[in-house]
């Protein structure tokens, strides 16, 4: 079957999934955090009858300090660099153990949950092997909030050209972070699994649907989340839900999904200013106009590319 | 039944691992481990074991994957060897006290640098204090028969602990011996099916790698010491059942004509049976020597070691590692701290031999008896057969 046309139940406003929330209330994320946001909304598509598989990080620091768990479902966590290969062991013991008859008959999705250190940075390898090698109930989901938020906000390859971390600090020689961010969704759909898709948290039944997708398609799916973390971007509390808002109006992180190869894009026809988003940021701060002319010429090539290949490549 | 053929021991623990009904096997080739797992892969592909092999990009998502295979309940399998145990150290030290019943068949080989395929057992020392049950064999039916019983062992709910079989690399693993390959049914007389004392399971959830605080991490690293500690009982006991079922009787520590010797070699892998042959010819010649061998390293079995070289008059302790910056290779580090509050104990001395390869002979156990009777209070190591 087509990846889409692989059936799911939808999320809607009228059949929001009710009961307790699959992540308990609780845990320790700081205030206005959008990742632990993004995290509790995927959960609650997901219900509790799915294996998670956590990486070091701040989702998982926070969600866990022995003897108290957030988590209602089946939770492991092994460290930081591993997420997808520890969960590719996980669902081909699921496998086998169905096979052999030692285990439940239902399919039991496993879902690899990594930041963005943990995805495009020291797990790329073992994410890349688990893309590769095709398992069919393998979902990892990248939470991005575009930096190593746990160990105190230092650069990762998908932190934003230009912003300010712990380790591209500005300085009279440096505008901070001096590389553009590394393209995840475009490296996973490289391997050609079957799911690709981006999504926010402000976007919440969009997210939610996507996820919903993701473990209805057999084979692996990448799900590329944006995380806004109000601590590591130098941003007030309550503009968490606002900065993803403002991610999606001006292009820098267009929503779209990758099914089989082919492309749909959310369009952003009159695209809002990068500044209105950079001004929110303490991170972006110091940027000049003519820095943010640069990175707009960026953002609406990528964006751009996207649009091409959704109309070449059409779903 | 039960047939005795000729085999390569790696074919052997291959077949060893397919007579268990391993569940999943996730694995990275590396010299001079390579023939079990590519044997699995066969053994995978023709049918003949049902289990998931996994071909990992890497030996770190090998360790990675066994972890989450065993947490979710599957008997789960892997090897390695040298820089492959070393890229899985981040997630060796983290199976044991995860209580993740996982297999490793280690076939030793030196670590870099420089880069060497051939064996000594610098790999295994380097996770020594992770908290795996380790176990040497010493020849290629021991390897097959230590396979086994590392499962039983590993998944007894007393023990539930990660087991490491270490088989030295080509001099064993390579070799081409008469081995018996039980039958299964026998086997499942022996081994039973894997039950997890927990498991990842969506009917009855739980959490497992929660985050340590210094309120608990203490707590949680002596437990795991406790159970490693404990799973010596479990451990005699395996071998005992083992010999009721095979007929083949294994103990933590072997001795050979050690009982009245003066000078004692002490050693652990393939290499004692070249001290047992330079052993038979001093004895011939009246020398009083003898031989001592650890199959089990971890938990050190320290009564056992006692019992069996405490009487000696001088005792030669052979490490195939070098400890750089150390007085003592870890082997003779070990003794000289059994025996370090000892009333009565013999004269210990460290040698070091056997790195990388290089051939350990006859003649040079003949010059550790003589040089291990003739020197008194050593008090660093001495490398055997090093070129100045
Ligand atoms: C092998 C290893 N290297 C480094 C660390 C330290 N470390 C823990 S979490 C983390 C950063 C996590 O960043 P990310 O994956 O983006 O997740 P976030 O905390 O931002 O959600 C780092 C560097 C570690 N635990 N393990
Ligand atoms: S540092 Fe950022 S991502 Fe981490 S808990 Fe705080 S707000 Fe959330
Ligand atoms: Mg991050």
């Amino acid at each position: 079957m087509r990846a889409a046309d692989v059936p799911f139940e939808k999320v809607t406003a009228k059949n929001f999934p009710k009961g307790p929330d699959s992540l308990a209330p609780g845990h320790r994320a700081c205030q206005g955090c959008g990742e632990v946001l993004a995290l509790r909304l995927l959960l609650k598509a997901l219900g509790t009858e799915f294996i998670a598989v956590s990486a070091t990080g701040c989702m998982e620091v926070c969600t866990g300090p022995f003897p108290q768990s957030a988590w209602r479902m089946p939770w492991v966590h092994i460290a930081f660099e591993n997420a997808a290969a520890v969960a590719s062991g996980v669902e081909q013991a699921v496998h086998v153990l169905r096979r052999k008859g030692r285990g439940h008959q239902q399919r039991i999705p496993v879902v690899a949950i990594a930041g963005d250190g943990g995805t495009a940075d020291i797990g790329l390898q073992a994410l890349s092997g688990a893309l590769e090698r095709q398992h069919v109930d393998f979902v990892y989901v990248c939470l991005d909030n575009e930096a190593y938020m746990n160990t105190g906000i230092q650069r990762s390859s998908a932190t934003p050209f230009g912003a300010n971390t712990t380790t591209s600090p500005v300085g009279v020689k440096s505008k901070g972070q001096y590389t553009w961010k590394k393209n995840m969704p475009a490296i996973a759909a490289a391997h050609g699994i079957p799911y690709v898709a981006t999504a926010t948290p402000a976007n919440y039944l969009d997210l939610m649907n996507k996820i919903r997708r993701a473990v209805a398609i057999e084979g692996p799916a990448y799900m590329h989340v944006y995380a806004p973390c109000p601590t590591g971007w130098r941003m007030k509390a309550e503009l968490a839900v606002e900065s993803a808002k403002l991610a999606v109006s001006t292009r820098i992180f267009p929503l779209y999904e990758v099914l089989d190869g082919h492309y749909a894009i959310r369009k952003v026809d009159k695209p809002t200013p990068i500044a209105d988003y950079f001004k929110i940021q303490g991170r972006f701060r110091h940027l000049n106009a003519e820095d943010i002319e640069a990175i707009t010429k960026k953002v609406n090539s990528e964006y751009d590319r996207i649009v091409s290949l959704s109309e070449t490549f059409p779903v | 039944m039960a047939k005795r053929i000729g085999i390569e021991v790696s074919l052997a623990v291959a077949e060893a691992v397919k007579l268990a009904d391993t569940d999943v096997i996730a694995a990275y080739p590396i010299t001079p481990q390579t023939h079990i797992v590519e044997h699995l892969s066969e053994l995978v592909a023709d049918g003949s074991l049902d289990a998931a092999y996994i071909p990992v990009e890497s030996e770190h998502s090998a360790m990675s994957s066994c972890l989450g295979s065993s947490a979710a309940g599957a008997r789960t399998f892997t090897a390695t060897s040298s820089q492959g145990l070393a890229l899985m150290n981040e997630m060796i030290y983290i199976a044991p006290v995860l209580r993740t019943p996982i297999v490793l068949a280690i076939a030793n080989r030196a670590l870099s640098a420089p880069i060497n395929i051939w064996n000594d057992h610098s790999d295994i020392m380097s996770v020594r204090d992770a908290g795996w049950i380790c176990l040497f064999a010493e020849n290629g039916q021991e390897s097959l028969d230590l396979t086994l019983i590392s499962f039983r062992v590993a998944e007894d709910p007393k023990v539930s602990l990660p087991v490491s079989l270490n088989l030295d690399g080509f001099t064993l693993s390579h070799f081409i011996e008469p081995i018996e390959i039980p039958d299964k049914e026998t086997v499942d007389k022996f081994l039973p099916p894997f039950v997890p004392c927990f498991k990842l399971d969506i009917k009855a959830p739980m959490s497992l790698g929660l985050l340590g605080g210094p309120e608990y991490y203490t707590e949680s690293r002596k437990a795991t010491d406790d159970a490693l500690l404990a799973s010596k009982t479990v451990i005699k006991k395996a071998f005992a059942e083992f010999n009721d079922v095979f007929g083949r009787q294994y103990n933590v520590v072997e001795s050979y004509q050690a009982k009245d010797a003066e000078t004692i070699v002490l050693a652990m892998g393939s290499i004692s049976e070249t001290a047992m042959t330079a052993v038979d010819e001093l004895r011939a010649q009246g020398k009083k020597v003898g031989i001592v061998r650890l199959r089990l390293w971890r938990p050190l079995p320290i009564e056992e070691i006692v019992e069996a070289v405490g009487h000696a008059k001088n005792l030669a302790v052979i490490d195939r590692h070098l400890v750089l910056g150390a007085p003592y290779g870890p082997v003779g580090l070990e003794m000289m701290s059994v025996f370090y509050s000892a009333s009565q104990k013999p004269n210990i001395s460290n040698f070091v031999l056997g790195l990388g390869g290089r051939d350990v002979t006859r003649d040079d156990f003949k010059y550790i008896f003589d040089r291990a009777a003739a020197q008194q209070g050593q008090t660093r190591y001495e490398i055997v057969g090093v070129l100045e």
